[in-house]
């Protein structure tokens, strides 16, 4: 189920878009995550303008898709991708991590209810992604076509209470359920990999009983493809390893841990944002 | 009046007695008064919770049984999900279930659920207002011989500190049903305190019982020292009020089972009617019940408090008789708490 060039390239330049509005507002907020926003400003684009099925102007609507992002700290990938959807005015952006924004640091429902969770403390959105899983299971059996998206970074595998949540949906045959795991290698204090090796990564998740894809996290068809391969997969689970590069598009970050957080000054802002520019005019010239 | 109301007194002058209004236990001073585990009333009530409303879920981590949820468990099985031993994940996964519409209960003993697993509590649930009902057993040291690693003595401290957290610590099995049953209709995340042991019974099924009320269950015109009791112990309370009657010593006793929303209309009207206070519960001072009644009072009408419960220690193996003796949480111990309080 491949998509049109043409819709690769309108996808590839809202990611890129995405991007530069990340950078501006972390430069507002004076703090706030990087690396991590950048890397999956790909697949956000995918699932939100091409997977979802969803209301942006009716964000209650019950029989939406729900996605859980777990790793909260990454939110202005969230926040931004939300309203370059529709669900808010992409000026209240510029309120992120401001008293008094709903645009708080974590991803916090009292303030912008139209959240699915809450987020910040690692390794429990996978569980709640599970629970929710669970109850439409409850209510339709087999006959339910909603997924339930858990959004999770590598880093946080560390935590047990991933692994618990994995356990379970396995058990459960949870094929309404879909994990993405920014498997970007970074985290705080290092390389994941030198902190806390996790591989062989795909085995552990087939060992519960889930179905695993591995792609290019920056690649739209693949990241679209992996997300219509998990729609019609049954009897188990899927997860999407994402491989991506941390601080995609600026080079300057890219891979560097040391940008998991970092405050973003006027001077950084202006290169990240210069350079992301001309990758997004290499895209659309390329399209025409 | 009926007569056994009046049990506790033993001169007739004296104004001493089981709460008429409350519809108590006549029997409550029998020595065979009829006994169950306050766990057991958890069960049934959520049972009857279940089938009043569909959405009501069952989730444990691998004490179905101990935490009386196999009762749900046998009757809706489709509805009850088995965790095994993991009680990050139960709170978690409960958090999810909450958010599609379920009125989820979640068992395990106390020590590990709240205690494991608080900060999944405090996030996935409270602070995303998740309205999960939290069931936490065998707290307090009367779970007896397994020891300290599973008595719960920090369980109130913990789950009443969570902003919107409501705390409850049932009386009696009778009481645990009515909470649980109260607890599925409410939109708020709860906290109910059970206990393993079997407990003497001292409310009846006519017994008022409302989130956020206080009420006396032994009454006295002119009392010298009012007692407030939480959980199981408020037996010990009341006999203990009963022989201080008997000792020329009139005290009030109150049943303070809702911790979380605290009734401070009815503590602050017993300070001002005893003018001396003491608080009975089966955990850590630091934090609990009496700390509850202290934050009230030190704003609103400060009286001397004594604080009957566990000092700073940890709890151990033994019976739950030993134990309660141990830590001075028994009749004795309330008694001594009682001419402390009146000294001051």
């Amino acid at each position: 189920m491949g998509l049109t060039d043409s819709k690769i390239k309108e996808l590839e330049a809202t990611a890129n878009d995405i991007r530069i509005t990340i950078m501006d507002i972390l430069e507002d907020a004076g703090s706030g995550h990087v690396a991590g926003p950048l890397d999956m400003a790909d697949i956000f684009t995918v699932l939100y303008f091409h997977t979802l099925n969803h209301e942006p102007k009716q964000p209650d609507w019950k029989e939406r898709d729900r996605v859980v992002l777990s790793n909260g700290h990454i939110c202005p990938v969230l926040y931004t991708t939300m309203a370059y959807a529709g669900y808010f005015p992409k000026e209240e952006l510029k309120t992120l991590r401001k008293f008094g924004s709903r645009l708080q640091g974590h991803p916090h429902r009292d303030f912008l209810p139209m959240l699915e969770t809450s987020s910040g403390p690692l390794g429990s959105g996978l569980s709640q992604a599970v629970g929710m899983a669970l109850a439409d299971k409850i209510d339709h059996g087999l006959t339910s076509s909603r997924r339930i998206y858990a959004l999770l970074s590598d880093g946080e595998l560390e935590c047990g209470q991933s692994w618990e949540a994995a356990m379970l949906a396995g058990k459960n045959k949870l094929e309404n359920l879909v994990a993405v795991i920014d498997r970007n290698n970074i985290q705080i204090d290092g390389a994941v990999e030198d902190i806390m090796p996790l591989e062989p990564l795909s085995d552990k998740w087939r060992a519960w009983n889930w179905h695993v894809i591995e792609i290019d996290g920056h690649n739209i068809q693949e990241i679209a493809d992996a997300f219509d391969m998990a729609k019609s997969t049954s009897g188990k689970p899927t997860v999407i390893i994402a491989h991506t590069i941390a601080g995609k598009g600026v080079k300057e970050f890219e891979r560097d841990y040391r940008w998991h957080s970092q405050v973003v000054n006027k001077e950084t802002e202006q290169m990240a944002i210069n350079e992301l520019r001309t990758l997004g005019g290499k895209i659309t010239s390329e399209h025409q | 009046m009926n007569c056994a109301l009046w049990a506790g007194r033993s001169q007739a002058n004296t104004s001493s007695m089981l709460n008429p209004e409350l519809k108590l236990n006549t029997k409550i001073f029998d020595k065979d008064v009829a006994q169950a585990p306050i766990r057991q009333g958890f069960g049934e009530g959520l049972v009857e919770a279940g089938e009043k409303n569909e959405q009501v879920v069952g989730v444990c981590a691998d004490l179905t049984e101990s935490t009386k949820m196999d009762l749900f468990a046998k009757k809706f099985p489709n509805r009850f999900i088995e965790m095994g031993v993991a009680e990050q994940n139960l709170a978690s996964v409960a958090s999810g279930l909450a958010a599609m519409g379920k009125i989820p209960f979640i068992s395990s003993y106390a020590m590990f659920s709240p205690g494991r697993n608080w900060e999944q509590i405090r996030t996935t649930i409270c602070y995303n207002n998740r309205p999960v009902k939290i069931a936490g057993s065998h707290a307090g040291v009367s779970v007896g011989p397994d020891g300290g690693t599973h008595q719960a003595i920090e369980d109130i401290a913990i789950t009443r500190v969570i902003p919107r957290m409501v705390v409850i610590s049932p009386c009696d099995s009778i009481e645990a049903k009515k909470a649980t049953l109260l607890s599925a209709e409410t939109d708020t995340p709860v906290y109910l305190r059970l206990a393993r042991e079997k407990t003497p019974i001292i409310t009846t099924l006519e017994t008022p019982f409302a989130i956020g009320k206080a009420m006396s269950v032994w009454t006295s015109s002119k009392p010298k020292v009012g007692i407030i009791a939480t959980g199981g112990l408020l037996y010990h309370a009341i006999m203990a009020a009963k022989e201080l009657e008997d000792e020329g010593t009139e005290v009030e006793v109150m049943n303070l089972s809702s911790i979380k929303p605290l009734d401070r209309e009815a503590i602050i009207a017993l300070a001002k009617k005893t003018g001396r206070l003491v608080t009975v519960e089966e955990h850590q001072v630091s934090g609990g019940m009496g700390g509850a009644v202290s934050e009230c009072l030190a704003e609103e009408y400060p009286v001397p408090i004594q604080f009957v419960g566990i000092r700073d220690e940890f709890g151990q193996t033994g019976t739950p008789a030993e134990l309660l003796r141990h830590f001075g949480l028994d009749k004795e111990g309330i008694k001594k708490g009682v001419k402390i309080a009146l000294a001051k």
